[in-house]
């Protein structure tokens, strides 16, 4: 009967969105805000990536609300799992270690460029992040021994989180709108341009990178603690 | 032409929403549970990129191309950004729930650990279990087989 009724709601939702998606024109879609956006966005924002003009400038508002909403999936996480003894197991075999030791600067290096060119090329914060958190979960796996705690984690992700709001603030400062870009716009397609918006994917990048290996680093001891 | 595309992309967007949801409801192994959400929310994120697809358009990237291409909409490529990271954060806060259940309870059954719960919570209150299977409420009648009664009562958790 469960099982009847979940189907008919299936069916029924199945064809209320083929309904509706039939009725787009695709490939050709009425974008008024995007070419809007895309016009005046090299102007307004500065940023050769139209995307993250659109994340950080004319959405940022939302991407702090979104950065909150991961802060308190991190942190339910934390609360949920509890700080358990931690039961550490032997280090790993040397190939594990070998390769951690290999991949780790390599790591380091693409995610701190796609945090850095968040601003002109495909990525972001918030991709250059979670390969950031790879990175510093690496040692763990290989060497739970050794790997200091996520103590200082918490410090990074904490610092942040608090400069992404504080070069909002400067923006309200100025008598400008919440989180408005700052700063000279420099020319498009270079490294150092866009104003502040560099400055705020870094803060998302390192708070993206701190929550995620943080949360990978508990789920890890927590499963070390059961077994 | 374009049409039949869409349609075959917009259906397998949708798809996807649809088994991730149908497993959601169906599955009675909470691991499964927290999948079939990640496959939903693939549905959903196919579904919003599709939406601002345009044909011969190249990424919204200013970079090197000449400016009267046509660009794709920048704005649902924003918001599936933000929603997969979303998903990540719920993905992982779902699955450290799972883990707790898994050491509580020993099982990944849903059916068995709201058994199993309902169970802990009646002991810690105090009070027997005013309805269960084994031992329904008014006369029996007839009494059941005593291993049934012992295996019932000491079944019920480790």
């Amino acid at each position: 009967m469960r099982n009847l009724a979940t189907l008919l709601f299936l069916g029924g939702l199945a064809f209320l969105l083929i309904v509706i998606t039939g009725s787009l024109d695709f490939g050709n879609p009425p974008m008024r805000i995007g070419e809007a956006i895309q016009q005046d966005a090299p102007a307004q924002v500065g940023a050769a990536n139209i995307v993250t003009a659109v994340v950080l400038g004319y959405r940022g508002l939302d991407t702090l609300g979104e950065l909150s909403i991961l802060f308190a999936a991190a942190t339910a996480g934390g609360l949920v799992l509890g700080s358990l003894p931690a039961r550490r197991r032997p280090d790993a075999g040397f190939v594990l270690r070998a390769g951690s030791d290999l991949m780790f600067p390599l790591l380091m290096v693409a995610g701190l460029y796609i945090v850095i060119h968040g601003h002109l090329s495909p990525g972001g914060g918030f991709q250059g992040g979670v390969i950031l958190a790879a990175a510093f979960f690496l040692p763990l796996l290989a060497r739970p021994q050794s790997t200091p705690g996520h103590g200082w984690l918490t410090v990074i992700e904490g610092l942040s989180g608090a400069a992404f709001i504080a070069i909002g603030l400067a923006a309200l400062y100025g008598g400008q709108a919440f989180l408005t870009p700052l700063l000279d716009k420099g020319t498009l397609g270079e490294l150092v341009s866009g104003g502040t918006l560099p400055l705020l994917y870094l803060a998302v990048g390192l708070k993206v990178g701190a929550e995620l290996s943080g949360l990978l680093m508990r789920l890890a001891e927590d499963e070390e603690a059961t077994s | 032409m374009s049409t039949l595309f869409g349609l075959i992309f917009f259906v397998g967007a949708i798809g996807l929403c649809v088994i991730g949801i149908a497993g959601i409801v169906l599955s009675r192994n909470l691991f499964r549970m927290v999948l079939a959400l990640a496959i939903a929310e693939a549905g959903a994120n196919l579904m919003l990129v599709l939406a601002g697809y345009r044909w011969d358009a190249v990424a919204p990237i200013l970079a090197g191309t000449p400016a009267t291409q046509p660009m794709v909409d920048p704005v649902p490529q924003a918001m599936v950004l933000t929603a997969i990271v979303i998903g990540v954060g719920v993905q992982a806060l779902a699955l450290s729930l799972v883990i707790r259940v898994k050491q509580r309870y020993a099982t990944l059954d849903m059916r068995e650990a709201r058994q199993r719960m309902q169970d802990d919570l009646d002991r810690e209150a105090g009070i027997t279990p005013s309805r269960s299977q084994e031992q329904p409420a008014g006369e029996r009648p007839l009494p059941p087989p005593s291993h049934v009664a012992v295996e019932a009562a000491g079944g019920g958790h480790d």
